[in-house]
């Protein structure tokens, strides 16, 4: 008799249970969470969007300020997410053991799983809906089209999570995650157009990222920012929700494998 | 349907790898009594519980649990059961009383029903002093009879402790002791692993002992000790070769030695007491036999890992 590992993830109420827990804790831990989503857009917006932007004028017929906040925003949705897929899910599954506490009650391991994902798009929502705001305020947002973003925030973070979780599932210690920030998250923050157009790039390094998916979250955020023309939004989506399928599918399969013995 | 065993194993059987760590055993859990499984450390105690909460899946062989089959229905059984796991696995973020709260959720439980029965089992439990503290202050006895109290907000029929008292001190033990002992009378059905003879005797109406994956023995406490080794043993220390030369002629005796001691298990431990007493190199110390006897007589002396 083997437990059957690669069936399809289930979801059932029970998730939001697991959910709900987590938003629990963050609101035991508000403080620094605040300082943290309001406070590091402000001072990226304020040194460089205005710092920078006076060298720079205008990008895609937007200021710099609105060009680098909509980036702001996509990327902080793959930070956030990204960091509480690998540390916070690795305190919660091994040190913490969180979870063998969960599956000694009637919850089950794809309810964890399905309220981890949606609690890590959750948090980035906040962090993305903070910068938003502080956007907002410094006259950086253009048009009421921002309000799209909201749920492609949510949608972009889902993507971002499934590949956190896996490394968490694959890791010993937390430094392990050194590889996944250095190798994937840190090259997508720099290359995929948080900072400039993609289109500056040479060619084939355009060809690169327009495989990963910050590169097709920020090609949807930016436009609804400013307030100019989306182009191809299906395709844009189409990726970041076969990114994040596929990648909460391993996940949810490695978790069992590395919980259920 | 009242006769029905609360937990009924048949050729359960758990391999990881090529390692069989549980081999083939049958038992049934009878409602309303403590059973333990007693063995030493890797005999498979812990792994037999894990595939009784359902939470680990079984290699061969069938479990059922209130009737219900495990692992697939290990959901349903889990609402009837309280699990008390080896080591605690409190939330560090949450108060004893919000860990309750929290707890009581994932069995969709809240509401002012569960206030009610978390403010009993702060009582219960002797921590209503403590309900705003972390885990981190709290003393290892506390967090243990937190962790005891969190496995009763669901007024569980089955409460599974694994190694309910390892690691605490012997006034904390007994506090513990007297409180699964309370839950019993409620009409609880226990099962726990230990292996603390003690504990074992002093809680348990039934014990299987396990090694290497396997039932040796199952029984009453008091059974057990009948069937497997004498009634009083001496323990003796100092020349022990010349004692083994003075009780060689004494009928029903029975000699072990095990690193500097001499064990010697007799029915008529007085007569073997009055050839010893006289020699002065010698010390003694006579006693009835328990379970530690039989556990050592089944599971053999040697060192486990």
């Amino acid at each position: 008799m083997s437990y059957p590992y690669y069936r399809l993830p289930t979801f059932s109420r029970n998730a939001f249970i697991v959910w709900y827990r987590n938003i629990l804790v963050w609101k035991k831990l508000i403080g620094p969470a605040l300082v943290l989503h309001f406070g590091e857009p402000l001072i990226y917006l304020l040194g460089m969007g205005f710092g920078l932007g006076a060298f720079i004028g205008e990008i895609n017929d937007m200021s710099y300020l609105t060009f680098l906040a909509a980036g702001l925003v996509a990327s902080s949705a793959m930070m956030t997410a990204s960091l509480e897929g690998t540390y916070s899910v690795f305190t919660r599954m091994v040190p913490q053991k969180t979870y063998s506490a969960l599956l000694a009650t009637p919850i089950e391991i794809d309810d964890i799983m399905a309220g981890e994902l949606l609690w890590c798009a959750t948090k980035a929502l906040f962090s993305g809906i903070a910068i938003l705001i502080v956007a907002t305020l410094l006259g950086a947002v253009q048009s009421w089209s921002v309000l799209w973003v909201i749920p492609l925030i949510f949608i972009s973070a889902l993507c971002f999570t499934g590949p956190a979780i896996v490394i968490a599932t694959m890791s010993r210690n937390y430094d392990f995650f050194n590889y996944y920030f250095t190798l994937a998250v840190t090259p997508m923050f720099v290359l995929c157009g948080v900072f400039y157009p993609v289109s500056s790039l040479p060619d084939f390094m355009q060809v690169i990222v327009y495989l990963l998916p910050l590169t097709h979250a920020i090609d949807l955020i930016r436009p609804l920012v400013a307030g100019t023309e989306l182009h191809n939004p299906l395709l844009h989506v189409g990726v970041l929700v076969l990114y994040a399928l596929a990648f909460y599918y391993a996940a949810v399969v490695l978790v069992r494998k590395r919980m259920i013995v | 349907m009242t006769n029905r065993p609360v937990v009924k194993a048949v050729g359960l059987s758990k391999s990881f790898g090529d390692k069989q760590v549980v081999r083939g055993i049958d038992f049934e859990v009878e409602k309303g009594k403590c059973f333990g499984f007693l063995g030493p450390n890797g005999a498979g105690k812990t792994t037999t519980l894990t595939m009784i909460e359902g939470v680990s899946p079984m290699s061969a062989g069938e479990l059922e649990v209130f009737a219900y089959s495990l692992p697939a229905q290990g959901k349903l059984a889990r609402a009837r059961m309280g699990i008390v796991p080896q080591m605690d696995n409190l939330d560090p973020d949450f108060s004893v009383i919000e860990n309750l709260r929290v707890y009581s959720r994932f069995f969709g439980l809240s509401g002012n029903k569960i206030e009610n029965r978390i403010q009993e089992l702060l009582e219960f439990m002797q921590l209503s002093e403590r309900q705003n503290e972390r885990p981190d202050n709290l003393s290892g006895g506390m967090k243990r009879r937190l962790t005891i109290a969190r496995a009763l907000v669901n007024d569980p029929d089955l409460i599974i402790l694994d190694e309910p008292t390892t690691g605490l001190d012997p006034q904390v033990r007994h506090v513990i002791w007297a409180k699964l002992r309370e839950l019993m009378q409620a009409g609880k059905t226990l099962l726990m692993t230990t292996h603390y003879m003690d504990e074992a005797e002093r809680l348990c109406d039934e014990l299987f002992i396990m090694d290497d994956g396997v039932i040796l023995d199952r029984g009453s406490p008091a059974h057990i000790i009948e069937s497997h080794v004498e009634q009083a043993v001496i323990e003796v220390r100092g020349n022990i070769s010349s004692a083994q030369q003075t009780i060689t002629n004494l009928a029903h005796t029975r000699c072990e030695t095990h690193g500097d001691t001499l064990f010697i298990y007799s029915n008529n431990i007085d007569e073997v007491a009055s050839c010893l007493k006289d020699d002065i190199n010698l010390s003694l110390f006579q006693r009835k036999c328990n379970l530690e006897d039989v556990f050592l007589r089944l599971t053999g002396r040697d060192l486990r890992e």
